[in-house]
């Protein structure tokens, strides 16, 4: 069998505050296979967020592997790294991180401008992502003529542009109602079997319950790593409660 | 990453502040308006000295006569007669890079007409004279060479003694005027000339031939010319050896042996008038410096608002980083706003300084030059303060961590 999308092997995060030095990762492994849904958890300063950097390609390992889409990622330089968030990841933040005062579809297209594909190819996959998230009809509005969710959904288009393998998703309902969370958390679902890898931070466990993996973070380590049948957020339900 | 859509981003953070982009601006407008504004000055001084050297006449030479020791008696120059009418006929004949060659013996003679009379300078001359002073004829015409030979008592009026003695809009030609006791016809009248640069009226004077001056007011020296000679040398870049040769020439006919003073003495315009012209210059340069100075606290003003901007635009830097941009990226997109503020500035600094230029032009009737070269100078030195001083707060910017970015509130 291929080896996973994503292949973690010990890494540790070491970082040096004066003569202090803060292990905020000690030593994690971790394979994530493509199409999964995963959500990571754990208390603040459990060293969840410096994982997700890491796997965000926005961060290198102190120590140990990180292999993405079968490509090393601890020995490249910024440059690189950049060019492997614009190729092979998607951002979707908890403050949604738009521009402000620009379109929803000028938005979209960024991640596309900085890959240099041309206007009107970039028009034409922004408008279908944004399709894609159920805001075909608001290519012109401004992030401050939308709602919450709508913002988070022009994100998501935004992270999905690029035909991204993985989707890292930090805190994404952090900042919404819980109707427009179980939306958000609808889509990531319907992404996953769209064969996106889908890798979520969270601390609530009820958003965790939407992914079909829960790994749990304590004092940088890996505490717990359980597969699940996820809660569907799509209506009708029909798929059964999970069992924990 | 696509220079055209960089510069839209950048034009787009300039519009979102319009006050703010205005205000950062108005060092380098103030500077290239005030640059500009300058050099206009500088042209307009120097382009009033030169006309005012060519109206004396181009690629000139004066000769004095004069003997700093000569029986014991010491002297300056213009004190004694040296300068032969022979000396004359020989630098004309002789000298190759000689074009003209004219006398000017003056005075200082009363003339009197039927109802006025008015004091000014006569001066005894050949034709040659007025083609050396490009100085054209109004009415009627000058003297003729044949007019000298013959000592006709015939003169040649300048605008302001007509004014003087008929009135300014009347035509004097074959009337008769007096000189002292004798009387003259008037053949023409120039025309007018203006101020020399010490402010001397050219147009107040009236010119005879020089026979007749000799005989009627100097009463005669034969053989030696009381006055100056005037030379044209036949180009600017032949004046100075025509100097040379005709002080070679004067004073192997005086007889001068080495180590002996001239007897006389040269004076080149050309030379005169470009040491105004470069004393003009360094009061221009001086003035340009200065308002150069008024450019480089522009361009600080600009480094100080793109920090400012780097600082608000934190986060921005961060997701864009996040999706994608490299650090080559973002510095350009603030390198290229900073480009963008420091050359609207230029632009509209030309304008300003084109404006004043021209009101100034306009008020003390200058040529109004327009210095093309200094326009795209000042340009791409906006330009170049736009590059130098947007490049640290861009450097700044490209260098931030994407997760401290992020995370900045």
């Amino acid at each position: 069998m291929a080896e996973p999308l994503i292949v973690v092997r010990d890494v540790k995060k070491i970082y040096q505050t004066g003569d202090v030095e803060v292990h905020a990762l000690g030593g994690v492994s971790l394979d994530i296979d493509s199409g999964e849904f995963v959500a990571i958890m754990g208390a603040s300063g459990s060293g969840k967020s410096t994982l997700m950097n890491i796997l965000g390609c926005l961060d290198r390992p102190t120590l140990g592997t990180y292999r993405l889409a079968g490509r090393q990622v601890a020995k490249m330089n910024r440059d690189e790294l950049a060019e492997t968030r614009n190729e092979v990841l998607g951002f979707v933040f908890q403050n949604f991180n738009l521009l402000a005062r620009t379109s929803a579809l000028e938005n979209v297209e960024l991640p596309l401008v900085y890959r240099g594909v041309h206007a009107k190819e970039r028009h034409r996959r922004a408008a279908l992502s944004l399709e894609r998230v159920g805001l075909g009809q608001r290519l012109d509005h401004t992030p401050a003529q939308l709602s919450g969710g709508q913002q988070q959904r022009v994100a998501i288009a935004r992270a999905l542009v690029g035909e991204p393998k993985v989707i890292l998703a930090d805190e994404p309902t952090g900042n919404l109602d819980s109707k427009t969370s179980i939306e958000v958390m609808g889509l990531f679902q319907e992404l996953g079997k769209a064969g996106i890898t889908v890798v979520l931070v969270t601390h609530e466990p009820d958003i965790a319950e939407y992914a079909t993996r829960v790994v749990v973070v304590k004092d940088g380590l890996i505490l717990e790593d359980t597969r699940h049948a996820p809660r569907m957020a799509a209506s009708p339900p029909k798929a059964e409660r999970p069992q924990s | 990453m696509n220079p055209l859509i960089t510069l839209r981003i950048a034009l787009r953070a300039v519009l979102r502040n319009k006050m703010r982009s205005f205000l950062t601006t108005l060092g380098i407008i103030i500077g290239v308006a005030a640059v500009i504004a300058m050099m206009a000055i500088g042209a307009g001084a120097k382009a009033q000295v030169e006309a005012a050297f060519s109206a004396m006449g181009t690629n000139l030479l004066i000769i004095l006569p004069g003997s700093t020791t000569s029986g014991g008696s010491f002297g300056g120059y213009g004190s004694m007669p040296t300068l032969t009418w022979d000396d004359m006929a020989a630098i004309k004949n002789e000298i190759g890079t000689v074009r003209l060659v004219a006398p000017s013996l003056r005075s200082t003679q009363s003339l009197v007409s039927e109802e006025m009379n008015w004091t000014t300078s006569v001066t005894g001359t050949t034709p040659e004279l007025f083609q050396i002073r490009a100085w054209p004829i109004a009415q009627g015409e000058a003297f003729t060479q044949q007019d000298v030979d013959s000592g006709t008592k015939v003169v040649v009026l300048g605008q302001t003694v007509v004014d003087r003695l008929y009135g300014p809009t009347s035509n004097p030609v074959g009337q008769s005027v007096r000189i002292g006791n004798t009387p003259f016809t008037i053949v023409g009248v120039l025309s007018k000339k203006g101020q020399s640069p010490m402010g001397q009226d050219y147009d107040d004077a009236s010119f005879i031939p020089s026979s007749t001056f000799a005989h009627r007011i100097q009463g005669g020296l034969g053989k030696f010319l009381i006055g100056q000679i005037y030379v044209q040398a036949t180009s600017s870049e032949t004046t100075g050896r025509a100097l040379a040769d005709v002080k070679t020439l004067l004073r192997d006919r005086h007889h001068l042996q080495p180590g002996i003073d001239d007897d006389f003495s040269i004076r080149n315009l050309a030379e005169i008038a470009s040491a105004q012209q470069d004393s003009a210059n360094t009061i221009t340069t001086l003035l340009a410096s200065v308002a150069a100075v008024s450019l480089v606290v522009g361009g600080i003003g600009i480094m100080n608002i793109m920090l400012v901007s780097v600082t608000e635009r934190t986060r921005e830097i961060g997701v864009r980083m996040a999706i994608g941009a490299k650090p080559m990226s973002i510095l350009l997109q603030f390198l290229i706003e900073a480009l963008v503020l420091s050359i609207a500035g230029g632009l509209i600094g030309v304008s300003l300084g084109v404006g004043v230029a021209w009101w100034l032009a306009a008020k003390f009737k200058w040529p109004m030059a327009i210095q093309v070269d200094v326009i795209v100078v000042s340009v791409l030195f906006s330009a170049l303060v736009g590059i130098v001083f947007g490049l640290y707060p861009a450097r700044k910017a490209s260098q931030l961590d994407p997760i401290d970015a992020l995370r900045y509130e």
